[in-house]
C-alpha cells in the first residue's frame, strides 16, 4: 500500500521534464580555459566533480563482502559475491554494486579506483551542513560563500574565456561557487523572449539593479553549444535517464576545443532511509544512472577521456546496520569514486577499519580512516598542478595536516 | 490623506502578493495606511482557513486513494496472470501515479493562455500554431490515449487551484504569504509518492492554516501527527525494536522524522541536540502512524497511536527524561521543544529572512525571538510584531519574489483568476518551484542566490514575454505601472515601459522590472 516511490519517478504529469532535470541534476563549469604550466607536455586535463546529495550508502555501493560483519549489518539489502545479481568483485574483499557494469569495466581497465572509509571533516549528520562542508572545503559548516573547486581555479593561470555553452542552470553547486567566474548549463527547450526585449531589460537593470543585471546577463548567454537536437529531454525521462542526459550534455561541452575543462555536477536523491533495496531497487536505479553518466562522459569526451578525472563524492555515509525499514540512516564514512583515463585505477584504496561493533564510529557507522580532502588534494595537485601550499591554505583552509594522497593518477 | 508610495510598495510586495489590476485600488489603499492595510487580513475571521466545497478531509481523500491504489494493484495482478504466455500484448492500462498516462502540456504559451480572457479552446489552437508545445518537439513517441487524470492528479490540481485562487483574490495577501511561509517551513513533498501528492493540500489546510495565527506548539503537534508528514518522513514504517510489532517483524527504528523535527522544524541544526536525542525522539514517536486501507487501527487516513509499534520505556531528550506512556510521551517532548530558546531563535531568523532580507537585521531577529518566547509561540503576535517593526519598513526591497510569488503577482495584476491550475503549475515547474514538491525536507530555498540566478532570470523573462504576447492587446502597460508602483516607480522603469516597441514588450518589461520583481 505505502509504496515509497523514488523522488524522480514520483514527479508525475504535473512536473515538466525540465524541472525534473533541474531538480535532480545540475551542471556548472569554469568560464575560462586554464593555461596549464604543463601544456608543453601535451596534456590538456579535464576534471569533473560529481556531488551526490543525500548521502550515498558506501557499504552498498562498494560492499566489503569479505568483512565477516558486513552481511549481518546490511541484512536484507546486503550484496553477495554469488547468485544471479552478484556484486562484481573488485578484489577478494570488495564487491561493486551490480548496477554499475560500466564502472566495473573501467576498474578492470585500470581507469577507475575506489577510495573507501572516507569522510569529510564533518561529523554530525545534517545533510545541509554536511554538503556545505563537503563543497566549501572548510573544516566546518557555515561557510557558504565559495567552494573549494572555485578557489582551486582561482589559483590556476587564467587562459581565454570559454565562449561556448553558457545557458545556465538555476543553481551552481556550492563547490564551484565563488570569485572565479563560472558558467552553467541545463537541458532546456523553451520558447525564448526576443533579443530586443532582453536588451532593453538589460539596460534597465544596469541602471537600476546591478545584481539582476549580472544574473540576467549570464542567463542570456546562449546555450548554443549545448543544445543540439539530441540534447532535449525525452518523454519518460526518469532520474537515471536525467543523469545520463546531463552528463552527455556536459561531456559535449567539455569535449569542444574551447569548452570548459573543469566542471561540477550534482545529482540528488541518495537519502535512502526506507526500502533502499539491495542488488535491485531504489539505490540500484540511482547507481545505474550514475554508472550511465560515467559512461556518457567516457564516450562524449572521446580523445579527451585520456586526460580526464571524474571524482564522485557525497556528504557522508549511512549507518552500517540497516534500520527498521530496510533502509539506512545518516552515518559517517562512505566511498569516493574516481574514474577517467588519467586515473591510476584498478585499486580499492582503503585503510579498512572493519565492521566489528567496537570498530564502528559511535557504534553505528563505518569509521572514517581517510580524509576526503586528501583525495581532492591529490587530484588537484597531480592533475591540475595546484601547489600543496595553496591547497593547504586557500583551497582547503587550515588543512595542512591533511596531506594530498599520492599516486592517484598515472 | 497621507500618501506614502514607498511604504505602499513594501505593504503590497514585501508582505503581500502585489497589487491587483482593475479597480481594486490596492496601491492607493496601501499608500494611505500601509500598516493597517497589511494587518487588516489578520483581523478577519476565516481569513486563513480554506474551507470551500470540493475540498475533502484527509480521511476522505485516504479512502479514495486507498481504493484507487487497491484497484490498480488488483488490475496489475490480474493482468500479469492473464498475460503469462502472451508477452506480445500491450501493457495494461490504468497506470499508477508514478507512470502518468496523460502528460500535461507545459509550454509557456499555455501559462499565458491560462491567464487569457478568451475561450480556452480557441487559444489552445492558436498556441499550437504559433509555438509548438514542448511535447511536439520531442522525438516521436507513441501518444498515450487521452485519459482522465487519475484521482491523485485530480485532487492535487483541485487543491492547487483553491490555493492559487485565494492568493490571486486576497486584498493584500499577507495571510496567504504566512500560509506559504509556514507550509514551506513544515514542508512535505508531493513527489514522495501518491499519498503525499493526494494529501499535500489537505495537510496544509488541516495542519498549517488553523494555526497560522495560533500557537506554534499547536501547529507543531498538528504537523507531526498528520498522516502526510508521517508518510513523507517514513514514520509509519518506524517500529520500536522492542515493541511487539518490532519483535514479530524483526524491523525497527527509522530516524528520519525525529531528526527533521529537531533539525528543521524546531531547534535548528545548531540548536543543541545530539545524535542520542535524535535516536531517543525516534523511539518516543514509534507508533505514531495513520490507519491504512483496512482500518485495523482506526478510520483509514487518520492519525493513530499504535501501541504495538511503540518502543516501551522512559527516554531522555535534551537532558530531560520522559516517562509517560503512549502518545503523551511524544507530545510532551514536542511541547517542550516548541518553547525551547533555540526554536525561538531559529523561527525568528527564518521569519525575518523570509520577509525582510537574506541577512535580516539582528535587532529585529532578537525582538521577534523575544515575542515568540514571551507569548509562548503566539504566531499572530509574531506576525504583528514584524509588521509593527521599523526594520520591515525601512529595509530596502532587496529580495526577489519566489516563482510562486511572481506568478501569483502576475495573475493579480492581470486580473486573471485561475480556472485551470495546469499552466500555473507548469510555470512553477519551469522556474524550479513545483508546488508542494521541494527537493528535500528543508523546503524551497529562501534567498536571492536561489531565485535571482542566471537561468532563473532568463526563464522569468521568457515567461513574461509569453504572458505578455497573449494578454497585452487590450491593456495599457502604462496604466498597469500606475497600479503596480505609481510614483514609486523609478524614472528608468517608467521610461523603459513607455518607450517599448509594442504593448507586448512593454508588459514583459513591466513584469520584469525591479518594481515588480523585488520585494
Amino acid at each position: 500500500m505505502e509504496t515509497t516511490i523514488d523522488c524522480c519517478e514520483g514527479l508525475s504529469s504535473v512536473t515538466s521534464r525540465r524541472s525534473l532535470l533541474l531538480g535532480g541534476a545540475a551542471f556548472a563549469a569554469w568560464a575560462y580555459l586554464p593555461k596549464f604550466a604543463r601544456a608543453a607536455d601535451g596534456r590538456d586535463p579535464r576534471l569533473v566533480v560529481v556531488i551526490l546529495r543525500g548521502a550515498l550508502d558506501g557499504l552498498a555501493t562498494v560492499a566489503p563482502i569479505g568483512d565477516p560483519d558486513y552481511a549481518g549489518l546490511h541484512g536484507s539489502i546486503a550484496l553477495s559475491a554469488d547468485g544471479p545479481k552478484a556484486a562484481s568483485m573488485l578484489d577478494n574483499f570488495f564487491g561493486l554494486h551490480p548496477a554499475m557494469p560500466e564502472l566495473s569495466r573501467m576498474y578492470r581497465e585500470k581507469r577507475a579506483a575506489i577510495v573507501h572509509a572516507v569522510a569529510s571533516p564533518y561529523r554530525d549528520r545534517s545533510h545541509f551542513d554536511g554538503q556545505d562542508v563537503l563543497e566549501s572545503g572548510f573544516g566546518g559548516p557555515g561557510r557558504v560563500q565559495s567552494g573549494w573547486l572555485n578557489r582551486a581555479l582561482e589559483a590556476l593561470p587564467k587562459g581565454e574565456r570559454v565562449v561556448s555553452g553558457l545557458a545556465v542552470g538555476p543553481t551552481t553547486p556550492l563547490v564551484l561557487r565563488g570569485a572565479a567566474p563560472t558558467v552553467a548549463w541545463a537541458p532546456v527547450a523553451l520558447p525564448q523572449a526576443a533579443d530586443d526585449t532582453a536588451m532593453r531589460l538589460m539596460d534597465l537593470y544596469s541602471q537600476r539593479d546591478p545584481a539582476l543585471a549580472k544574473a540576467l546577463n549570464a542567463g542570456l548567454q546562449l546555450d548554443k553549444a549545448a543544445t543540439g537536437d539530441d540534447m532535449k529531454p525525452r518523454p519518460g525521462t526518469n532520474g537515471a535517464a536525467a543523469m545520463r542526459l546531463v552528463a552527455r550534455g556536459a561531456a559535449k561541452l567539455m569535449s569542444a576545443d574551447d569548452g570548459p575543462r573543469i566542471a561540477a555536477l550534482a545529482f540528488d536523491g541518495w537519502d535512502t532511509h526506507a526500502n533502499e533495496g539491495g542488488a535491485t531497487g531504489r539505490l540500484a536505479q540511482l547507481l545505474g544512472g550514475l554508472d550511465g553518466a560515467l559512461a556518457e562522459f567516457e564516450s562524449g569526451l572521446g580523445e579527451r577521456w585520456r586526460d580526464t578525472v571524474i571524482v564522485v563524492a557525497t556528504e557522508f555515509g549511512r549507518t552500517a546496520r540497516i534500520n527498521g525499514t530496510a533502509g539506512t540512516d545518516h552515518g559517517t564514512a562512505t566511498v569516493a569514486l574516481l574514474a577517467g583515463g588519467a586515473v591510476k585505477g584498478g585499486r580499492v584504496i582503503s585503510d579498512w577499519p572493519g565492521l566489528r561493533p567496537a570498530n564502528l564510529y559511535q557504534g553505528r557507522d563505518l569509521a572514517p580512516t581517510t580524509d576526503l580532502r586528501a583525495v581532492f588534494k591529490g587530484v588537484l595537485h597531480d592533475h591540475l598542478g595546484v601547489s600543496e601550499r595553496t591547497l593547504a591554505d586557500a583551497v582547503f583552509p587550515d588543512s595542512a595536516p591533511v596531506k594530498a594522497m599520492k599516486g592517484l593518477l598515472g | 490623506m497621507a500618501r506614502d508610495s514607498q511604504a505602499a510598495l513594501v505593504a503590497l510586495n514585501r508582505f503581500g502578493f502585489g497589487a491587483r489590476g482593475g479597480a481594486a485600488g490596492d496601491f492607493v489603499n496601501a499608500a494611505s495606511d500601509p500598516r493597517g492595510f497589511v494587518k487588516a487580513e489578520l483581523g478577519r475571521p476565516n481569513g486563513v482557513p480554506l474551507e470551500i466545497p470540493g475540498l475533502a478531509s484527509t480521511p476522505a481523500l485516504a479512502k479514495a486513494v486507498f481504493q484507487y491504489q487497491f484497484e490498480i494493484q488488483q488490475a496489475r495482478e490480474a493482468a500479469s496472470k492473464s498475460t503469462t504466455g502472451a508477452a506480445t500484448e500491450s501493457p495494461p492500462q490504468g497506470a499508477p501515479d508514478a507512470k502518468p498516462t496523460q502528460r500535461r502540456n507545459l509550454s509557456l504559451s499555455n501559462i499565458a493562455n491560462d491567464m487569457s480572457p478568451k475561450e480556452p479552446a480557441m487559444q489552445q489552437a492558436q498556441n499550437n500554431a504559433a509555438a509548438p508545445p514542448v511535447e511536439t518537439m520531442q522525438p516521436v513517441a507513441p501518444k498515450p490515449p487521452t485519459q482522465q487524470p487519475n484521482i491523485i492528479q485530480k485532487t492535487y490540481r483541485t487543491e492547487a487551484l483553491a490555493r492559487m485562487q485565494r492568493a490571486v483574490m486576497a486584498d493584500c495577501g499577507f495571510a496567504e504569504r504566512l500560509v506559504v511561509f509556514w507550509s514551506n517551513h513544515f514542508c512535505i513533498s508531493a513527489s514522495k509518492g501518491g499519498l503525499a501528492r493526494m494529501w499535500a493540500g489537505s495537510f496544509e489546510r488541516e495542519a498549517i492554516r488553523p494555526h497560522v495565527l495560533g500557537r506554534f506548539a499547536d501547529m507543531l503537534k498538528a504537523v507531526e501527527q498528520h498522516p502526510a508528514m508521517l508518510f513523507f518522513l517514513d514514520n509509519q514504517q518506524s517500529l520500536g525494536p522492542d515493541s511487539r510489532a518490532g519483535i514479530n517483524r524483526n524491523r525497527g527504528l527509522n530516524e528520519n522524522l525525529a531528526r527533521e523535527i529537531l533539525e528543521l522544524h524546531t531547534l535548528g541544526v545548531n540548536g543543541g541536540y545530539s545524535q542520542d536525542d535524535v535516536t531517543s525522539l525516534a523511539r518516543i514517536i514509534t507508533g505514531w502512524t495513520y490507519a491504512g486501507r483496512l482500518g485495523q487501527l482506526g478510520t483509514p487516513g487518520t492519525f493513530v497511536f499504535n501501541a504495538n509499534a511503540h518502543q516501551p520505556g522512559a527516554h531522555r531528550v535534551m537532558g530531560k527524561v520522559y516517562d509517560q506512556n503512549g502518545v503523551a510521551q511524544g507530545e510532551a517532548v514536542l511541547a517542550d521543544i516548541a518553547r525551547h530558546p533555540s526554536t525561538a531563535k531559529f523561527i525568528a531568523t527564518k521569519f525575518a529572512r523570509h520577509f525582510v532580507a537574506d541577512d535580516p537585521p539582528p535587532a529585529l531577529v532578537a525582538r521577534l525571538a523575544d515575542v515568540f518566547t514571551n507569548t509562548d509561540g503566539d504566531l499572530k503576535a509574531l506576525s504583528m510584531a514584524l509588521v509593527d517593526s521599523e526594520e520591515a519598513w525601512k529595509a530596502p526591497l532587496t529580495k526577489i519574489r519566489s516563482p510562486y510569488e511572481f506568478l501569483m503577482a502576475t495573475g493579480r495584476l492581470l486580473g486573471r483568476i485561475p480556472e485551470d491550475p495546469g499552466r500555473y503549475l507548469g510555470g512553477l515547474n519551469v522556474l524550479g518551484q513545483p508546488l508542494w514538491s521541494p527537493a528535500g525536507p528543508n523546503g524551497f530555498p529562501d534567498s536571492n542566490a536561489a531565485w535571482a540566478a542566471p537561468e532563473g532570470m532568463k526563464l522569468r523573462l521568457d515567461i513574461s514575454a509569453q504572458v505578455a504576447s497573449r494578454l497585452a492587446d487590450n491593456i495599457d502597460p502604462r496604466d498597469l505601472l500606475e497600479l503596480v508602483a505609481a510614483d514609486a516607480a523609478s524614472p528608468e522603469t517608467r521610461r523603459t515601459v513607455e518607450r517599448a516597441e509594442t504593448r507586448q514588450q512593454a508588459l514583459a518589461l513591466l513584469l520584469m522590472s525591479p518594481e515588480f520583481q523585488r520585494r
